[in-house]
């Protein structure tokens, strides 16, 4: 049987993957998007089985805003990023370094 | 029943309506050269929902089943947030026409990034707290690479992105893990759980996650990395924008979740901010000293401020709360003169950044130089300005909150953090002879800096009543 406990465990394995993928990845600005996808998709499944597991809708609501939002934010930093090559003719992480910190 | 609803968000209405049409007729007619105008306009649009606001009916309405609260402390916030995003508007246009990076999206950004921020005070629930926050920050990453064509500014827009969308995620985790454990996600649903027993694990974890994608926003240590970066690349009316209105907005906004969903573990909260706090008040004084570019010194100093914010809102009392809103429109004032005054130095029409070009700019440029030097003296904290009366503010609500040790490192970090802005001040009277600036000034700028300067030594007689106002704000909130 499986209950809350192993959709939160998924959840927050994912969140913590995209963490990882954020700090650790050390090639290109894509896998940066791509991980902050990927935890925004862990919030949304654990709203989704605490939803579930209360009986209340509320929840998935929310998820529905999350996807929206994050559909927007994914086409924003797109934006930057092109903006970015443009400039600098490379994305690679190593190479956002004009500034130092 | 809907149309008392709408009553109730009606200047957020009247403000997103002004932005979408504006877009529209400024798409129609493709021309920047109308930018100057909507610059204008956007700031009287602005001005008169803050008179609006501010004049409006008192009480606290509560709307759409509580997920929008306009009481006294959202209408306070709101006031600030339109005034000081008004003046920054304001002080851009000369900078950003001459430099051909006036673009028609500015005014109309900034518009969109402030409705956003008026709904973040105005959250009741964590739906419309998300919605607003992203609204704010998603117009303000586009703000920060407004200059598309300058590595620095597109780098500075890339990093802040990142790392925001970092601290939406953070703060999204906490929400759901919040809803998961309270069933519920409007804020007075919460509280009621939160007070009734003990706090459960799952709350306390997603009480964590909130405060630090918060954190992020008000750029606290240990999440200020962004801080430096972003302030650095960004053109500088848009450094100005980043000083001065989101942190307020993201201060209100941490004090309102902390309040109206988690009021009744204020113990529990105030550890973790006032840890928050101390980092943010240490190290914003200690990297600050290394600093030559005075924008990241400038970003340094935003989070030594902020640290002291903090520290009121760790107190848990209404009087920290009091004296936190009071702190925050203290530093606003400051943060506008001195950004005015940023905002002037050029060399042959190009900005410089460079603190050391200052040299001996007060023998050719005297009334400036004593303007900033009221500023500079108070943001460092020096008894007859008024940024002295907002750390003893904060220091006093720390130490009746129990926080002795908090208010002495809070004295000991304005005593080295003074180093950094008495060494401008050194520059500017005793430096030496150096390539000197232009000595070009807009009215507009000269008008913010002399007006704010005059403000850090008038307000000491009664704050321009913001003391009252800001007391009636903490006390809407704090019940």
């Amino acid at each position: 049987m499986i209950g809350l406990e192993h959709y939160l465990t998924v959840a927050a394995t994912l969140f913590v993957i995209g963490i990882f993928g954020l700090f650790l990845n050390r090639k290109n600005v894509i896998i940066l998007l791509m991980s902050i996808e990927l935890m925004l998709l862990a919030v949304n499944i654990n709203l989704v089985a605490f939803s579930s597991f209360l009986g209340d809708l509320v929840g998935q609501v929310f998820t529905l805003f999350v996807l929206t939002v994050a559909a927007a934010e994914a086409a924003i930093g797109l934006a930057i990023l092109v903006c970015f090559f443009r400039n600098r003719g490379t994305i690679d992480v190593e190479d956002v370094n004009m500034m130092k910190g | 029943m809907m149309q008392a609803d709408l009553t109730v968000i009606l200047p957020e209405i009247v403000l997103a309506v002004y932005a979408m049409l504006a877009l529209i007729g400024a798409v129609y007619s493709s021309r920047d050269d109308l930018a100057p105008a909507l610059v204008w306009l956007t700031t009287a649009v602005m001005a008169g929902l803050a008179v609006w606001i501010a004049t409006g009916t008192g009480g606290t309405r509560i709307a759409f089943g509580g997920m929008f609260i306009d009481d006294g402390f959202a209408r306070f916030s709101k006031v600030a947030i339109l005034v000081s995003a008004a003046v920054v508007l304001v002080m851009s246009q000369d900078y950003m026409s001459r430099r051909g990076i006036l673009r028609f999206e500015y005014p109309i950004l900034v518009a969109l990034t402030s409705v956003g921020m008026m709904v973040m005070v105005s959250a009741g629930d964590l739906m419309s707290l998300y919605m607003g926050l992203e609204l704010h920050s998603l117009a303000l990453y586009v703000v920060a690479a407004l200059r598309r064509d300058n590595v620095k500014s597109t780098e500075a827009g890339l990093k802040y992105f990142v790392l925001g969308a970092l601290s939406s995620g953070l703060l999204l985790y906490g929400a759901s893990l919040v809803y998961g454990y309270a069933g519920t996600t409007v804020f007075a649903g919460i509280v009621q759980t939160v007070s009734q027993d003990d706090l459960s694990l799952g709350l306390l974890f997603g009480l964590v996650f909130l405060i630090s994608g918060i954190a992020f926003k008000v750029s606290a240590v240990p999440f200020h990395m962004w801080t430096p970066d972003v302030y650095e690349g960004s053109p500088t009316p848009v450094t100005a924008f980043f000083a001065t209105a989101p942190k307020l907005a993201a201060m209100a906004m941490l004090a309102r979740i902390l309040y109206d969903a988690f009021g009744g573990i204020s113990g529990d909260w105030g550890q973790v901010l006032a840890l928050l706090s101390l980092l943010s008040m240490f190290l914003g004084a200690v990297a600050g000293i290394a600093q030559r570019d005075i924008k990241r010194l400038m970003a340094y100093s935003s989070i030594a401020h902020m640290g002291y914010a903090l520290m009121g809102l760790a107190a848990g009392t209404e009087f920290g709360v009091q004296a936190m809103l009071i702190y925050m429109a203290i530093y606003i004032t400051m943060n506008v003169g001195t950004f005015a005054f940023i905002l002037m130095m050029e060399r042959d029409g190009r900005p410089v950044t460079d603190i050391r070009a200052l040299n001996l700019y007060a023998r050719r440029e005297p009334g400036k130089a004593l303007a900033m030097l009221i500023l500079l003296f108070s943001l460092a904290g020096v008894p007859p300005m008024l940024g002295f009366f907002g750390k003893f503010y904060v220091l006093r609500a720390a130490y009746e909150g129990g926080l002795i040790w908090l208010a002495v490192a809070g004295v000991i970090a304005s005593v080295i953090g003074a180093f950094y802005y008495i060494r401008i001040v050194y520059y500017m009277y005793f430096g030496d002879e150096g390539e000197e600036l232009d000595t070009r000034s807009s009215p507009a700028l000269w008008g913010a800096l002399m007006a704010c300067a005059a403000a850090m030594i008038l307000g000491i007689v009664n704050m321009f009543g913001v003391e009252a106002a800001a007391a009636a704000a903490a006390a809407t909130l704090v019940n």
